[in-house]
């Protein structure tokens, strides 16, 4: 019987399936055939298990399960019968992988295989080993195919150079027993043995270094020469292929000849006249030729610099991108950014060309093209370019539009030679594609809006004239609204008018309807509305004739069912109604926020986004602001957890002319805390020291009136390090005696609240524990704390180690200690800082584990204990 | 590792040939194939033949009604691939006579055989028609 004609059961069952009109119907069929299939297997059937297992091959890729047929492969696999090896060896390549036992069980088989006296079942065996074995296998097997590395048919030294690959993938240290044997592979007539072999030459370089060296120094010519034979070889018909004789060889031989050259001038050298030749002969009307100038292009740009070839690269390069089919193009453009490195001069030339290529109609080549755009970009080009992206910004598909807007906000932000140029420009993306803009992006427009003091009319009055026309861009709305709120007084006022602005009048109530507008829409979400709210309270601070109609306005939102916009709602009201006194010096303009500090800051990408401005934002004392300011914590982050938790807001009183204990701690606690923006750090310090003294003189300033631009502003930031602001609050701690918005004393309520209190998390007869926490803004499932080790008994303890265990919906994270002994009777301590995230941050509190162990006299000492007594909320 | 998967997947979106070169769940090769095919059916005459998808690309090209999808390491030159493609069609064009979908459906094992002597993991072997078939014709003879 011949086993092939898998018979008409086979076609039957895929007759039936294909008539399945259904999914339904298609999985019953599937199923009944497993049925048969598995029952078959039971009864053990010999003569037709190649038959089932063809056809659990084809129910296998059409997805169903076909486990139960893996012991199937295994006995037909150990069947004598050439056919019955066939399907079983494919079987098993199909159905299983290296990661199930079972395949274990193939290895005596295989091994038996591998040896046996038919050539073609020797091929079976070395391609199935070559596609999953796993390592243990391939330890096993190993020396065999190293063998038959050395076998007298081609065929099967091609399959054993292939398996070859996997083995040396699989265990790298194996790499060594096959670098002579490849050496006499590379010199083969047969291309199917030198295809392999180059392959198995490439990976080897690619896996041991060693390996690299010897095929450089004793290989390279030689395969110079054979690429050379190749490309002069006469018509072979075999191997021909668009009047090129085997293209997939020379395409071999390129890469291998790139990882040879890659670094290494001599082999650069010996390689430059055959890249040269094949670069300039090899046509290029068919694709297999392209193809071959592809890698030859690649080959050229990797390897040692050698001036003319390069020039011959990017000149191919030109001709491919002008070419009409979309598939050359693509490749040139990938090409291309590889190059930009080599030579940009070369690559800006083309610069037209590649524009052109964002605005195709096809994705791929558009969104490789956007990529190079990014890379082209330099100070003196950033200006036509981005007019360009920004044009295309309008017409350019949905999907598109996300990356587009995020490139060309890139570009903005780092080439921007002015800020008027800057702000013109985000204003437009931001009219087009606001919704697209990421957060980090209009809060960085922020912080450039408020550096930009001598702007800030024509800024406000644009913002103004683009939320007339277009309300749809949600981005916009919120840095008009923000706009409108700080500087309505230039808007009205028409002040610092630019000479290419044209007058515009605008009344007070003119700005009011558009901030209430805001409001009103209905597709605002929470923030747009919170941002609204305060910019009410703003324009009501600035327009007092408007005071009356804002009340009513913000008074509206004092049911809503957002507890956000409620809190809001009442306070402001409350302000407005029966703190008049105090209201304009709540709502004085924002200090400037420094750039600089913001964009360390940035680069040091927190999780939070910018909370630089939230605690300064409105300059509300800390009894008031501490419900108040922890929505506008979230003002400008927009992470939506639950404000800091407001403690003490009733006792705002005490609060009102009371310093902030916690702050002081702290801040002596988040000193060791070593952030990213430690050199930022000293920056602020540097300039920290002489703003405090300004601070203390210009105090009572800051009560009566005043804007106050002056650059205070690294007092100001809630920057990387809480430390930040920590340590400046504590030179300018005294400021926050008294309404002094301008103090940190918002951000310390805002950031780590009074309601974490530090705790003696251990004691014991020698030795006490104390931690003091701290949150960062906008991540409240990280807690940064600081603890402090005091020694309580007169001896002095040596070789200090503190080391704790968390459960596992805790992360810590300790940093190393300050010192690792500690005198005697408290006179000293050791600090260490840790930080710990809680991923059940609000279900379940922290816990840790303690064990402290030091020496006493020599002595070795061992302290455990644990800590259950962390505040709630952390 | 060089070449992923290899499909072969009608204008409806069945697959007719699947050969991996890297493990995948049946549930991730489904949404796999799944999605490259919507991708690609959705392009047109005129658009290049890559696409690109997580971190490997998509070569493909239209036979009649089946497509042809190779999904490659990015770093594997395309063209080549495209060539391999029309290589793979030749050679089954050889054997079967003016292959066309249903003689792969009805032979799949034959195809998978092809297939083998081509590519074997993720790496292309053998690029003569005749080296490749050889084989197949000899077992054909024999049964």
């Amino acid at each position: 019987m011949n086993p092939f004609s898998s018979g008409t059961r086979l076609r039957d069952m895929i007759r039936a399936i294909r008539a399945c009109k259904t999914a339904a119907e298609e999985r019953a069929v599937v199923r009944k055939e497993c049925a048969a299939i598995r029952a078959a297997i039971n009864e053990n059937d010999q003569d037709y298990r190649h038959r089932n297992l063809a056809k659990l091959m084809f129910i296998h890729m059409l997805g169903y399960p076909t486990h139960f047929g893996q012991m199937e492969c295994l006995k037909l696999i150990a069947s004598p019968g050439f056919p019955e090896k066939r399907i079983g060896y494919l079987g098993l390549m199909l159905l299983l992988d290296e990661r199930q036992e079972v395949l274990m069980l193939v290895t005596n088989s295989v091994k038996q295989d591998l040896n046996h006296t038919n050539q073609y079942i020797v091929g079976l065996a070395l391609c199935a080993l070559g596609n999953i074995c796993s390592a243990e296998m391939a330890r096993d097997l190993a020396p065999e195919v190293e063998r038959l590395l050395q076998f007298r048919d081609p065929n099967i030294r091609k399959k054993a150079a292939l398996c070859s690959i996997r083995i040396i993938k699989k265990v790298p240290d194996l790499a060594e027993n096959f670098i002579n044997p490849v050496a006499a592979l590379l010199k083969e007539k047969h291309h199917g043995v030198l295809i392999t072999g180059v392959q198995l030459c490439t990976d080897l370089c690619k896996v041991s270094p060693e390996a690299l060296e010897y095929f450089r120094k004793k290989c390279t010519d030689g395969l110079v020469r054979t690429l050379r034979d190749l490309v002069n070889s006469p018509y072979a018909p075999e191997y021909d292929i668009a009047g090129i004789t085997d293209p997939f060889l020379h395409i071999r031989l390129l890469k291998l000849l790139r990882v040879l050259g890659r670094g290494d001038a001599d082999a650069s050298d010996s390689m430059n006249d055959i890249l040269a030749q094949v670069a300039t002969k090899t046509e290029s009307n068919k694709n297999a030729g392209n193809a071959i100038l592809y890698e030859c292009v690649e080959t050229i740009m990797s390897i040692e610099d050698n001036g003319g070839l390069r020039v011959l690269a990017i000149n191919i390069l030109g001709r491919f991108l002008s070419n009409r089919d979309n598939n050359i193009r693509y490749v040139a453009l990938n090409m291309l950014m590889r190059a930009i490195t080599v030579d940009a001069q070369a690559v800006q030339r083309h610069r037209a060309t590649i524009l052109e290529c964002v605005k195709d109609s096809d994705a791929s080549i558009r969104k490789r093209a956007l990529e190079l755009v990014y890379l082209l970009v330099n100070e003196s080009n950033v200006k036509p370019l981005t007019k360009e992206l920004v044009d295309y910004l309008e017409v350019s598909d949905q999907d598109f539009k996300g990356d587009l807007t995020a490139k060309v906000c890139s570009i903005i932000e780092k080439f921007s030679p002015e800020k008027s140029w800057y702000i013109d420009q985000m204003l437009k993306v931001l009219t087009e594609a606001g919704n697209f803009v990421k957060d980090e992006v209009w809060h960085a427009l922020v912080v450039v809006i408020s550096n930009a003091s001598d702007l800030h009319g024509y800024t406000v009055r644009a913002l103004f004239r683009a939320l007339q026309t277009t309300a749809e861009q949600e981005s916009l709305v919120r840095v008009a609204v923000w706009c409108i709120g700080e500087y309505g007084d230039l808007l009205v006022s028409n002040a610092g008018m630019l000479n290419v602005e044209d007058p515009i009048t605008v009344t007070e109530s003119d700005a009011v309807d558009i901030v209430e507008s805001a409001i009103k829409r209905h597709a605002s979400d929470l923030t747009t509305k919170s941002m609204a709210l305060i910019a009410l309270l703003k324009l009501s601070s600035r327009f007092p004739s408007c005071s009356g109609r804002i009340k009513d306005i913000v008074v509206q939102h004092k049911g809503s069912l957002v507890l956000e916009l409620q809190q809001r709602s009442l306070e402001f009201n409350s302000i407005i109604e029966k703190h008049q006194n105090i209201r304009s010096a709540l709502v004085e303009r924002m200090p400037v926020l420094d750039e600089a500090t913001f964009g360390g800051r940035r680069a040091s990408s927190l999780p939070n986004t910018v909370s630089t401005s939230s605690g300064t934002a409105v300059k509300l004392p800390n009894g008031v602001a501490k419900p108040s300011a922890a929505p506008l914590v979230d003002l400008l982050d927009l992470s939506d957890d639950v404000p800091a938790p407001s403690s003490s807001g009733g006792d705002f009183l005490q609060d009102l002319l009371g310093v902030n204990l916690p702050p002081a701690t702290q801040s002596e606690g988040t000193n060791q805390t070593p952030k990213a923006g430690t050199d930022v750090l000293l920056d602020l310090l540097s300039i920290g020291s002489t703003p405090a003294q300004d601070n203390n003189l210009s105090t009572p300033d800051i009560l009566s009136s005043g804007q106050d631009n002056k650059p205070i502003i690294a007092s100001l930031d809630l920057l990387a390090a809480p430390s930040l602001t920590h340590t400046t609050s504590s030179t300018a701690s005294n400021m926050m005696d008294l309404l002094d918005g301008l103090g940190p004393a918002p951000p310390k309520p805002a950031e780590n609240g009074p309601a974490y209190p530090s705790i003696v998390a251990f004691e014991s007869s020698s030795l006490r524990l104390t931690f003091n926490f701290s949150k960062q803004p906008g991540n409240p499932q990280t807690t940064m704390i600081s603890g402090s080790f005091t020694n309580l008994s007169s001896n002095l303890f040596t070789d200090f180690v503190f080391q704790a265990a968390v459960p596992k919906f805790l992360q810590l994270h300790l940093d190393p200690a300050s010192g690792n002994s500690l005198p005697a009777s408290g006179n000293g301590t050791i600090t260490q800082s840790l930080k710990v995230t809680n991923s059940q941050h609000g279900k379940k509190p922290l816990v840790m584990r303690l064990r402290i162990a030091y020496k006493v006299d020599g002595k070795d000492v061992l302290e455990e204990g644990q800590i259950n007594n962390f505040p709630r909320d952390l | 590792m060089g070449i992923r998967f290899i499909l072969m997947v009608n204008k409806q979106g069945q697959t007719r040939l699947a050969q991996y070169y890297e493990w995948l769940t049946l549930e991730e090769r489904r949404a796999l194939e799944g999605d490259i095919v919507r991708k690609c059916l959705a392009r047109n005459e005129q658009q290049c033949s890559f696409v690109e998808h997580s971190n490997y690309k998509i070569v493909y090209r239209r036979y009649a009604s089946l497509f042809f999808l190779v999904g490659v390491d990015n770093d594997e030159n395309e063209l080549a691939i495209l060539e391999f493609i029309h290589l793979l069609v030749e050679t089954m064009d050889r054997h079967f006579g003016n292959v066309c979908e249903l003689d792969i459906m009805f032979h799949l094992e034959k195809a998978h055989f092809m297939l083998e002597e081509m590519v074997m993991n993720g790496c292309i072997v053998e690029t003569s028609k005749s080296n490749i078939l050889s084989p197949i014709q000899l077992m054909e003879k024999t049964s």
